[in-house]
Parts: structure tokens; sequence; C-alpha cells
């Protein structure tokens, strides 16, 4: 592909993968909204991929500096989403398994 | 060979993520598949760690390390009922990270590298910091107004609009110049400044009520921003991620809006509290009607007798923290033989899905959670209907005044039920400042006081029955 165009390879792929979103997104139920914006927040956290290449490329020290900083954000979205999103997930129980942990809460 | 495995690591990064999204449609193979996107994460970090460009640790090993520490209280210690002002956070950290990123990026071109920036490189570092940053202001507005630290209402201004648009429109030019003219440095940080401003005055003027819209339309922008992020790094992992977080977001936005009857454009330029300076007469109107109070002696009664309560719980419940007590309520109810079924408006709360969330917490099971279109039919069957800190969502004017703001809107249909019993604290209007005539209806009651003590004596007083 010429240079020129190089950028358009990209563009497919964030079109297919905007539409995919689309599609998947469609099919989440209401209930797990909540979940669903705190996940979709974690993985987004994958720009922790682009600070750790600006912090770590010997690029002067400015470069550096905004580059940790950049780390830092994205990487407490990753463990803090991940965290959150598995905590909230957890709650979620069928009829059965959860009449049984109401019980034990109140036997305790 | 080094950077083939890193893209290898990418490619089953964002598989993995993919899967993870799919995992969200059904709630009981939702955890596994986010624990898989997490593994997806690391798999991701640690190829970036081997690239060959990467020659110094120092920084992003503080950089990790700081990031974790802030955010592992923010993933385990926040407690549900703030989890609109958590995700308004992580919005935030989310751009901020693509801005600081994108102005590192122009930098290192113009003073390391000292060399041009195309323009296809300059329009997505452009959109990364422009997109980042108004979000970045834009979502400390939003968590200062659920948090409470920034006013709920809307704040408006004579003029706002037109302020508005001028600004957007001013960034976009400066947007359109640099991709030109990518070297004006000048332009380029105070695009960043003029962004920054934007994020305040477009969140300025949006009431606590229309929060689940503003914080789905973040959202999709933090997407939109790591996508760019992905164009100007030539980074597909980055391309795909923020193109599921934006539709994502995207799509919400789109849910949440149709869930309250109103356009983007409305919700965003609207100023909802300003709309609304008094239907007319209806203050009169009200005056005339009373409302019924319900000894809470009564409303057990009606509760402990009924053989279907549909339970509508709305943004006053996360406020009086009362789910516990609601759980122990509905319990006792099943106990005694009755039925109960939640009914969950779309937009009940401050976030989409909020209201399941602060109930799943409390061990109900979510079979028991019903969306708004499976339990409207059902109320028809119900001997009671008790709303719980819901106003505007359950106010037939909704359905039946073409009038009032709120016309159109989708409600619950809580005043089909034989009896209705309203917990609320006072007669003030909800949100929205629009009168409720369920309130005066022959069948409804008004509990009043706090919910949560209010509850509470509903379940003691029903264990004496």
């Amino acid at each position: 592909m010429p240079t020129s165009l190089s950028g358009f390879g990209e563009f497919y792929v964030f079109v297919l993968a905007a539409f995919l979103g689309y599609q998947l997104i469609t099919h989440v139920p209401p209930l797990l909204h909540t979940p669903l914006m705190a996940a979709t927040n974690a993985i987004d956290a994958i720009t922790v991929v682009g600070a750790i290449a600006a912090a770590g490329s010997g690029h002067g020290l400015l470069a550096s500096i905004l580059g940790c900083a950049a780390v830092a954000s994205a990487m407490s979205n990753v463990v803090g989403g991940f965290l959150i999103t598995d905590r909230m997930l957890s709650m979620f129980r069928r009829g059965e398994a959860a009449s049984s942990n109401g019980k034990q809460e109140r036997s305790k | 060979m080094n950077d083939l495995w890193v893209q290898v690591a990418y490619l089953v990064a964002s598989v993995l993520f993919v899967l993870g999204i799919r995992s969200l449609t059904k709630p009981d193979t939702a955890r596994r598949g986010m624990q898989l996107a997490a593994v997806g994460m690391l798999i991701a970090v640690v190829g970036t760690l081997l690239l060959h460009e990467i020659v110094d640790y120092r920084w992003i090993m503080v950089g990790l390390i700081v990031g974790a520490l802030l955010g592992y209280p923010m993933g385990m210690w926040v407690p549900m009922t703030a989890m609109p002002q958590r995700i308004a956070l992580s919005h935030l950290f989310g751009s901020l990270a693509a801005s600081l990123v994108g102005i590192a990026e122009y930098n290192t071109a113009m003073h390391v590298q000292h060399e041009p920036i195309a323009s296809a490189r300059m329009a997505a570092l452009g959109l990364e910091v422009l997109f980042g940053s108004l979000t970045v202001t834009g979502s400390f507005m939003a968590c200062g107004k659920l948090q409470g630290f920034v006013t709920e209402r809307s704040v408006t201004y004579r003029g706002q609009n037109t302020v508005n648009i001028s600004l957007f429109t001013l960034a976009v030019l400066m947007f359109v110049y640099l991709v030109v003219e990518p070297g004006a440095e000048t332009v380029f940080y105070a695009m960043v400044v003029l962004a920054t401003v934007l994020g305040v005055m477009m969140v300025l003027p949006i009431g606590g009520a229309d929060m689940p819209v503003v914080l789905s339309l973040l959202n999709s922008y933090t997407g939109l921003s790591a996508a760019a992020t992905g164009f100007a790094l030539h980074n597909n992992v980055l391309i795909i991620t923020g193109a599921l977080d934006g539709a994502s977001g995207f799509l919400l936005s789109v849910l949440m809006c149709k869930a309250m009857n109103r356009s983007f454009t409305n919700v965003l330029f609207g100023a909802f509290g300003a709309e609304v300076t008094a239907p007319t007469g209806a203050g009169a109107e009200t005056a005339k009607l009373a409302v019924k109070s319900i000894s809470v002696e009564d409303a057990a009664m009606q509760l402990a007798y009924a053989r279907l309560v549909i339970i509508a719980p709305g943004y006053g419940m996360a406020v009086a923290q009362c789910q516990h007590e609601v759980r122990e309520l509905s319990e006792l109810i099943e106990r005694r033989g009755g039925e109960v079924k939640f009914a969950i408006h779309p937009v009940a709360g401050r976030m989409p899905g909020h209201m399941n969330v602060l109930l799943a917490e409390v061990d109900i099971p979510y079979e028991r959670l019903y969306g708004m279109e499976d339990i409207n039919p059902e109320f028809s069957r119900a001997d009671v209907a008790l709303v719980i800190g819901a106003n505007d969502v359950v106010n037939p004017a909704a359905r039946n005044e073409p009038g009032s703001p709120i016309y159109g809107m989708p409600i619950l249909d809580v005043d089909q039920a034989k009896s209705v019993i309203v917990l609320k604290r006072s007669m003030n209007p909800g949100f929205a400042g629009i009168e409720n005539h369920l309130f005066y209806e022959a069948k409804t009651f008004m509990l009043f006081g706090n919910a949560k003590d209010s509850v509470a004596k509903l379940v003691a007083e029903i264990k004496n029955v």
C-alpha cells in the first residue's frame, strides 16, 4: 500500500471495530449497563500502552514526565476498572444462589 | 522479531477484549469473560514493555506503581451508591492519559525529533487532545455534580448556548488550522486550553437527572480519544478498544435519551431546569388537591396481605442507602406468600443500570429485576406498587399531559396497580421540578419520612402482623 494511504487500513479497523462494538453492546441487557460502563472504561485504559511508549522512549525529560503521569492515570483505570467490574459482576446472582447467600448472612 | 511478538500480544488482547464485552450479554458468563479481558490487558502491557524502542524503565515503573496504588482503592473501596461519580472519575483518568500522551507526542515530534508532522498524524493528535481535554474537565464537573462539590442544579445564564457554540466552533477552527499547519505550536496549546474550558461549560447547564446521558456521552468521548491515540501511534489495539468504547458510550447515550424521550441536542443545550419554569397554572391547580398520607401500620397491612408487590426504586433509594432494608422487606413479603418484583426504569438513578447494581449488591436475585417493557404489563395485576425515592419516572403526566415537559417519556405504569404507596421525604417536587399527579390520585397513599426509616418501620410492623 502506498504510504499516503497506509492510514486507510487503520480506518477500516476502526469502522469494523465500532460496528462490532455496536452489535455486541445492543445485546447487553440493561441489567448490566453499569458493569458495562465500568468494563469499557477498564479496557479503554489500554492507552497505558501508548503512555508506556511515551514514558520510556528516552525522548527527553518533558516527554518522560508527561508519559509517567499518563501511565499512572491509565494504570489506575486498569487496576481500579477491572477490580470494580469484577466486584459488581460477582454480585449478580441467580435466585437459588442469592437466597442461600442471604440465609448465610442472616444466620451469622 | 521481538516487535512481531508485541503485535501478536496486541492481537490476543484485542480478541480477549471483544470476548469480554460479548460475555456481558449474559450475567452468568460476564464475570469469567471480564477476567479474561483483564488477562488480555496484562498481555498487552507486558508485550509493550518488550518493545525495542523502550530504553528507560524508571518513569514507566513509577507510573505503573502510582497508578496501581491509586486504582486499588478506586476498585475495592468505593461503595456501590457512589458508582456514578466513580465512573465519572475513571472517564477523567482515561481521557487524561490520552491527552497527556497526545501532548507528549506532539512535543517530541516538534522538539526532539525535529521532523515535520504529517497532516494525517496531526489530525489524529488533534482529535486525541481535543476529545481528551474536553472529557477531562467535563468528567471532573460531572463527578463534582454527582459527589456534591459542584451544584447539582443546572447552571444557566443568558446567551449560554451562543457562548458554548462559539467556543466549540473556535476549537474546531483551530483543529482545522493545525491540520493544515501542524507546526503552529501556540495554536496547539491554545486548543488544549480551549477544550478544557469547553468541557466545563458544556456540563455546567446539565442537571443531575440528565447525568445518565452525560456519563454515557463522556464514555464515548473517552473511547474516541483512545481511538485517536491509536491512529496517532499506528497502534491497532488502541483503535479497536477505542472504537468499542466509543460505540458503547454512544449506544448507551442513545438509549438514555430514548428513555427520557429527548434528543441529544435537547439534553446538551436544552438546560432542562430552566425550560420548566412553571407549567402554567400547575401550582394553583395542585394547591386545591390534597394528598393522603398513610400510617406505617396501614401500609404494612397492605403489603403483608398483597399477592403481588412491585417495587419501583429511584435515586432516592440510593441517597437514603436503604437497599438492605428493601431486601429485608421483600424477603418478608415473600415468606408470607406474596410475590415481589422490582421495576427498573432505564434512567432511574444517576447512571445506566445504577439501580440494578444497588439491588444486586444486597443479594436480590437478578431475575426479580425487571426492565420497563417487561414489568409494565404486570402493574395491573399488582396489589401494591411501592415507589421508593422515584418521581419523574412514575409521573403519569408523561402519558396524558401534552403540555408537560416530560410528556412522551416512557414511564413505569405504577398507577395501574390496585394501590400505590409512595415513600417520600416531603412534598417537594422531583428533580425536574414537575408536579406529580400520581401523588393526588385516589389510590395513592404517601408515607412521608426518610426512606431508610420508613422501610425499616414497615419491616418491623409486618413482622407483627
